[in-house]
This record gives structure tokens, C-alpha cells and sequence, in this order.
């Protein structure tokens, strides 16, 4: 998957974990509790919906990566490159 | 094998089934009832519904709130706001002799009451809400502080002060005579800043939406499935045993049967384990009238009342029930949708403080006759604060301590567990958890919210 298609799936993520909130202004460059309503639950569900949906595995100690939608994006490329989009 | 076996199908087994299947686990939900739901179910009886437990759900907030109990639990176990159906109350009231204060969903009428019937202390009941809305849920060094310790920091008048418990234990307090600071803040968020609501159809919609969820992700259910034992090998369970002999395997387990129930069932603990439950049960005198109770001049959602200025929160010492407090509930006056119409019948239900032993040493003839005895009582003594239906009553029930024992298989048919909380939910065993009253939240939304936390916890990180 490209950056530009990993934030598409951490978008549709996003939405399905925190229905009522408005994505369209989101600012990838700043924290998502700045801008978004998530909590702790919130965060781990994001990391889960990532393994369920692509077998990702990533860390406890690797959630401080998962921030921003920028630094998601940056953390992620690597490890989903060699994925296809479904 | 099963990733999950859960023990027991209420709320909180059934909340935690639904994270751990929706992340692809396999999960099997024991329940020895023949329905869902435990300490919040329904019954049918001479072609009525019933529900048991909930008088309300609280924690309710306006729709497109996004923090606080409710929002977070729909959003875990995806559910939106409209599967719950929540109509909100009408208004409530705590009343005490000659003094009462209404009460609706958020602080503000509560707070106008403090300052018109207490006004020397509205600006102390300002400092104890700030105060508590900072409490940390998670912080358990002040989790069990006595809660009479900080209101008679706060307040200086001892009527209000019993008065705010009320509700506050009614509705969630395993302790007697006081309540832990941790406990009392989370009742009072969810009841006074928060609120009361009722779907039309009762806790049955919930529990159904949460049956179906559970089991459209492939979660197993199974009812009259007692849990027998417990198998542990090496300091690790490896599987349960059922009533019936079968057995199952699993990777964990997550109890909500309670700590010490739990305990029992571990083939590893061979020592009696004492009983630690709570000692509080209650009674419950359901009366359906021939009207709704708005036409005889009644139209609170909740009723708390107690009969002086001393609020007693103790098992009753001589008797069957003690009558002096109790809570009186009217499914009918909740702001339903106009397109639901109007429940069937009108509804009253009285809660009375119980003493379990008494109740359940009784011989059987006995205990019927008691049960009559005791809601004549009951319904006495609540007629002093409402208007007196008694004479459009069509139809009784009533529910006692050992009749909840019966059905949830908890200790002094206890409603709100032990008095000390398994706030981390964790066992003697590595791998089984536990979840529901036990591990500290209670009520509707609570009991969600408690299987939700531990299965991210304890079920989900591996």
C-alpha cells in the first residue's frame, strides 16, 4: 500500500471506531487527541482493527507512533508497503 | 479450544464476548440461567413483561455527546446511539420528611434545588462537583476513601448530605452504613450529571442487540450451561467443566459469576473460601394498576425516599425487609417517542432493603406467605411519599433476595457484589479474569463498561 492509501485506511478506521466524528478537517500533522475526541480504548482499537484487517502487529511500545495521522502514516509505510490494498 | 470461554451472559459477558469475537477470537459464553441477561433481566408472567434489575439505565447523555460511560461503550462494541432506543426521564426525586429535591438529567434542576432548599450550602455542593469530576476512575489509592469522610469535608449540613447518598447507594453502593469516594463519584457522574432513561421495549432490547452482535461475529452461546469447576494445571486453567459433565478448553477464562463464586470454582482451591459478598439484597413489589400513574396525580421517573433525617444503608436487623427507605420506579413516565404510543399497563415497582438469610431460611408456605406480607408493607410505606394507587392495583409480583440468588447464582443474592472491588480484575491464576459487579462497575451502561475494560485488558494483548 502507498502512504497515500494507508491514510485512506487509517481514515476508514477512524470512522468505524468514532462514527460521530467529523474527519474531513482533520490536520495530519497535528496529535488526533487535539482534534478528536479518542481515548486510551480508542488508540487500542485502532492497533486492533490493524491486525485484524492486515495482520499488522505492532507494539506497546510503538503506540507513541501512532500520534498523528502524519506520524501513523510515516510509522506504518514500511510495515504495509508489501500489502495490497483489498 | 476457545481463545475466551466467559462465564455468565449478562451485560458485562456479554459486552466483553462481543470485543473479543469482533477481534476474531473464538469465544463461548456460559450462562446456567435458561436466559441472558443476570442481574438485569426479563421475565413474562400471566402475559405481562417484566423487567428485572433495571429501573433505569443511567449514564444517559443528550445524543452526539462523545465522552462520558454511554459513548465510550457503543463505540467500542459498535453500536450507534439508536440501537439502545434511550428515552430519557421525566424527572426524579429524592424525598425526605418534609423536605424533597427534583432531580432531572444533568446538575441543573438538582443544583436550583440545593440553592432554593439548602441555600447556605449551594455554594459547598459547587465545590463538591468540581471535586469529584476530577476524580481519576483509574486512580485506586483514593478509590476506597470513605465518601461520608469527604461530603462532611465539604457540606456542613447533614440532611443534604443524607440525602445525595441516597440515590448514590440505592443505585450502586455494595457497602454498608458508607459508600468508597471512587464508587461515589462515579454514581453521582452517572446519575446526577448524567442521567436516567429507559429504551420503551426494557432492558430486553439491549440485551438482544447485544445477543445478536455477539452472535453475528460468531460467538457461541450456550444457556443451561452451568460452569461446575473450573480445571487449573500447573497455576494455568485450562478449561471448565459444565454441569452436565461436558468439557471445554479454553486459552482463559473471564468470570462475572464474582471473585469468591469464582475462587469456588477452581478445582486448585481445595481450602473453603469465605464468603466476602455484600450483605445487601432487596425486595422488589411490582404492581400493575389499571392506569397509567400520571392519571392518579404521579409523575416522577425515580423516587428515593427515606422516612427521617437519618438514611439507614444496612441489612435489615430484625426483620424480613427494612421499609423505612425504598426506591419507587414507574416504567410509564419516561419521555418515549410519541410513534411508540404508551406501555400496556401502568407500572409501580418498590425496592425494599432485604436480609437474604431470613428470606431464604424460610420454609416454602412460609415464604409465600411472607411475600404477601412484606409487599402489603413495602407498598404501606412508599404510599406515604406518592399518591396511593392501591385501590387500581390489577396484578402483583414481587422478587426477594432468594429469588435473585436463584437466578444469579450470587452470593446473598447480592446485586451490587462485594464491597471490595477486583478494580484490575485479576485472579490468583494468570489466566482467568474477572468482569461484572465484582470488578467495580455496576449498573446498565457500567456493567458494559466493565466487561469492555477488562477484555481490552487482560483478553485482547496477545
Amino acid at each position: 500500500m502507498t502512504p497515500d492509501e494507508i491514510r485512506e485506511e487509517i481514515l476508514d478506521i477512524l470512522e468505524n471506531i468514532a462514527p460521530d466524528e467529523d474527519l474531513g478537517d482533520l490536520d495530519d500533522g497535528v496529535a488526533f487527541v487535539d482534534q478528536l475526541e479518542l481515548d486510551s480504548m480508542d488508540f487500542l482499537d485502532i492497533v486492533m482493527e490493524l491486525r485484524k484487517r492486515h495482520r499488522v502487529q505492532i507494539p506497546e511500545e510503538d503506540y507513541t507512533e501512532l500520534a498523528s495521522m502524519a506520524s501513523t502514516v510515516a510509522y506504518l509505510t514500511p510495515l504495509m508497503k508489501d500489502l495490497q490494498k483489498a | 479450544m476457545y481463545d475466551t470461554i466467559i462465564i455468565g451472559a449478562g451485560m458485562s459477558g456479554l459486552a466483553a464476548g462481543i470485543r473479543l469475537a469482533y477481534f476474531d477470537q473464538r469465544v463461548c459464553i456460559l450462562e446456567r440461567h435458561t436466559t441472558i441477561g443476570g442481574l438485569n433481566s426479563f421475565y413474562r408472567l400471566g402475559g405481562r413483561d417484566y423487567d428485572v434489575g433495571l429501573h433505569a439505565v443511567t449514564n444517559y447523555v443528550p445524543k452526539g455527546t462523545r465522552r462520558g460511560p454511554l459513548a465510550r461503550a457503543l463505540k467500542q462494541l459498535r453500536f450507534t446511539r439508536d440501537d439502545f432506543a434511550l428515552a430519557p426521564q421525566i424527572g426524579s426525586r429524592i424525598a425526605f420528611p418534609g423536605v424533597h429535591l427534583d432531580f432531572g438529567n444533568g446538575l441543573e434542576l438538582l443544583e436550583s434545588e440545593v440553592a432554593a432548599k439548602f441555600p447556605h450550602e449551594v455554594d459547598n455542593f459547587r465545590r463538591l462537583v468540581a471535586r469529584l469530576i476530577e476524580y481519576d476512575d483509574l486512580d485506586e489509592e483514593s478509590f476506597q476513601i470513605s465518601a461520608r469522610d469527604v461530603l462532611n469535608d465539604t457540606l456542613s449540613d447533614p440532611l443534604l448530605i443524607e440525602m445525595i447518598l441516597c440515590p448514590l447507594m440505592w443505585y450502586g453502593n455494595a457497602r454498608e452504613h458508607d459508600m468508597d469516594y471512587g464508587q461515589f463519584c462515579i454514581m453521582f457522574r452517572s446519575i446526577f450529571l448524567e442521567g436516567f432513561a429507559r429504551p420503551f421495549a426494557g432492558v430486553r432490547l439491549i440485551l438482544k442487540n447485544l445477543v445478536r452482535k455477539f452472535r453475528a461475529l460468531g460467538g457461541e452461546l450456550k444457556l443451561r450451561s452451568g460452569v461446575e469447576r473450573i480445571h487449573v494445571e500447573d497455576g494455568r486453567a485450562v478449561g471448565v467443566v459444565l454441569d452436565n459433565g461436558e468439557e471445554l478448553q479454553g486459552r482463559r477464562i473471564l468470570s462475572s459469576a464474582g471473585l469468591v463464586e469464582t475462587l469456588r470454582l477452581c478445582d486448585d482451591v481445595t481450602e473453603p473460601v469465605e464468603s466476602r459478598a455484600g450483605r445487601l439484597s432487596f425486595c422488589e413489589a411490582i404492581s400493575v394498576l389499571d392506569r397509567e400513574p400520571k392519571a392518579l396525580g404521579y409523575d416522577r421517573t425515580i423516587l428515593f425516599f427515606n422516612d427521617s433525617e437519618q438514611f439507614h444503608w444496612r441489612k435489615p436487623d430484625e426483620q424480613l425487609c427494612d421499609v423505612r427507605t425504598g426506591v419507587i420506579c414507574s416504567p410509564n413516565n419516561y419521555a418515549y417517542d410519541p410513534a411508540d404510543g404508551q406501555l400496556p399497563d401502568g407500572v409501580i415497582r418498590m425496592t425494599a432493603l432485604a436480609d437474604f438469610d431470613r428470606w431464604s431460611n424460610l420454609p416454602e408456605d412460609q415464604y409465600r406467605l411472607e411475600k404477601l406480607r412484606w409487599y402489603d408493607r413495602i407498598v404501606e410505606s412508599a404510599v406515604r411519599f406518592v399518591p396511593d394507587f392501591r385501590g387500581h392495583v390489577v396484578d402483583t409480583d414481587m422478587f426477594t433476595p432468594h429469588t435473585i440468588r436463584r437466578f444469579t447464582w450470587h452470593d446473598n443474592g447480592a446485586v451490587y457484589g462485594a464491597p471490595e472491588k477486583r478494580l484490575d480484575g485479576t485472579t490468583h491464576l494468570q489466566n482467568v479474569f474477572l468482569c461484572g459487579t465484582d470488578q467495580g462497575f455496576v449498573g446498565i451502561i457500567g456493567s458494559i463498561v466493565s466487561g469492555i475494560s477488562i477484555a481490552n485488558q487482560h483478553c485482547l494483548r496477545d
